[in-house]
């Protein structure tokens, strides 16, 4: 039988290195791809959609290879998972670099944290939101599997997501504000940590995801 | 909820095996750079910091493919410093798998080119890495002032100001090592520590000096780091970084357990 296949989203965005190396690292019997050839992406039995950087740069070149028409045709078919800027780009716009449309998957926005940021307690908090914060699941999902509630993950952005549509919400997390920092819908997962950059819960999930079938 | 104090263990590497000086004189041979980093990850290390201090230009390469070989086995954040002087070096660390690359002499000599790679790579992965003593005589106000060359060469630069100029430059995080402290195991220097972190918004990393785990607490609690960065201390096994966690924690400060 011929092994499964997961798709790296490469369209020029910094690193892939990690994400790639971490799928293997969990997938004994998944082919990784990093590529950003349509045809390979649409052929394999998942897909990653990374990110890192400036959301304009990440959406000139997201618009200029045309990754938002291949990001919505794998998601028909296929369990997609989107993370950091990656996640950021499925939202309909976002405020950084004085705004930037961005692919409108998932209604709602991408909003600076405010200076200053603080805590319940009053204390400043630093932006970027950078390091290990706590995940709360809002429902079971199958990616959750295994990791404990209010896990860390690690987190590294400056802008967060707000969804229109609560109900597509499956983890927060409070930084001054509540981030809703893991989406669902149908095939695709999004997550606003770096799942290839969190140590063993970070693993579990990305494992999951490979054993993923999308939809539930 | 909130966000976890960070413990980051540092890799001093030169010609791809981890050494610490002592005031950067008399050298320790702690092992293979790839180990090392693997075995502070399944401690529950937040995330390695790696410090090349390889001088030649061969040596770099043995560098890149140490960095490629941790980034293949650790699944923490990894940030490289040292030797990072150009558009070019930031890309081929971030390429080989770091998340973020520290700048530091680049950055006096050019500080334009922190705003560029900022612009370029996001400042996320953009570290500026500061070495500071203090230059105030008793009795004065407190004044600190950036030094080069490993802390032999005084800049007239402010730190305070220096900071806050490359964070507008788009620095994402700050690496503040207490020049005047670092390998005495005497403690951070408290309240440089305590005058950047509130100078400037985003997170800052308090390095040089650690020799207890007291040292670690008061970084954090009155120095209000964000972070703290050691070597030796964990290098030589007098602490595991578990033991660091449970003594902050224990003294109310969040870790990530």
């Amino acid at each position: 039988m011929a092994k499964s296949t997961v798709a790296v989203i490469d369209y020029g965005m910094g690193n892939l290195h990690s994400v790639a190396s971490a799928l293997k690292h969990v997938g004994d019997d998944v082919e990784v791809i990093v590529t950003g050839d349509a045809d390979k992406i649409l052929a394999a039995d998942r897909v990653v959609f990374p990110g890192v950087g400036a959301i304009r740069d990440c959406m000139s070149e997201i618009k200029r290879l045309g990754v938002g028409e291949v990001v919505a045709e794998a998601a028909k078919t296929k369990p997609l998972l989107a993370i950091c800027v990656g996640m950021q780009a499925l939202m309909t716009r976002s405020e950084e670099n004085n705004g930037i449309d961005c692919l409108d998957v998932f209604a709602g926005d991408v909003k600076f944290f405010g200076n200053p940021l603080n805590d319940v307690n009053g204390d400043q908090l630093k932006v970027p939101h950078m390091g290990w914060n706590q995940l709360h699941q809002v429902v079971e999902h199958p990616l959750w599997s295994d990791i404990e509630q209010d896990e860390r993950f690690y987190f590294v952005h400056s802008y967060y997501v707000h969804a229109e549509d609560e109900s597509l919400v499956v983890g927060t997390t409070d930084y001054g504000v509540k981030i809703h920092t893991a989406l669902h819908r149908d095939n695709i997962f999004a997550t606003q940590f770096h799942p290839e950059k969190s140590s063993t819960a970070g693993l579990k999930l990305l494992g999951n995801f490979l054993r993923w079938d999308g939809q539930s | 909820m909130s966000l976890a104090k960070r413990i980051i263990p540092c890799l001093d590497v030169d010609n791809g095996r981890v050494v610490k000086g002592v005031n950067f004189v008399g050298i320790r041979d702690a092992g293979d750079p790839v180990e090392i980093a693997k075995r502070y990850n399944e401690q529950g290390a937040d995330e390695i910091t790696f410090l090349d201090i390889t001088a030649t230009h061969e040596g770099r390469d043995t560098t890149v493919h140490t960095v490629e070989h941790i980034a293949e086995e650790v699944f923490i954040p990894l940030t490289v410093g040292g030797g990072i002087r150009t558009v070019d070096d930031i890309r081929t660390m971030l390429n080989a798998g770091a998340d973020k690359v520290g700048i530091n002499s680049a950055a006096i000599f050019n500080p334009d080119f922190v705003k560029e790679a900022a612009e370029r790579f996001g400042s996320q992965c953009i570290v500026v890495a500061i070495d500071a003593k203090q230059v105030s005589a008793e009795g004065e106000p407190l004044r600190w002032e950036i030094f080069t060359h490993g802390g032999r060469k005084p800049t007239g630069i402010d730190a305070v100001e220096w900071s806050e100029k490359m964070v507008r430059n788009g620095a994402g995080e700050i690496l503040l090592t207490s020049m005047d402290r670092d390998g005495t195991k005497n403690g951070f220097n408290l309240p440089l520590t305590r005058a950047i972190s509130d100078a400037v918004s985003v997170p800052v990393i308090a390095s040089g000096g650690v020799g207890n785990l007291d040292h670690l607490v008061d970084g954090v609690i009155q120095g209000g780091a964000d972070a703290v960065l050691a070597a030796s201390i964990f290098h030589f096994g007098e602490y595991s970084v578990p033991e660091a966690k449970r003594y902050m924690a224990e003294r109310g400060i969040t870790v990530r357990l």
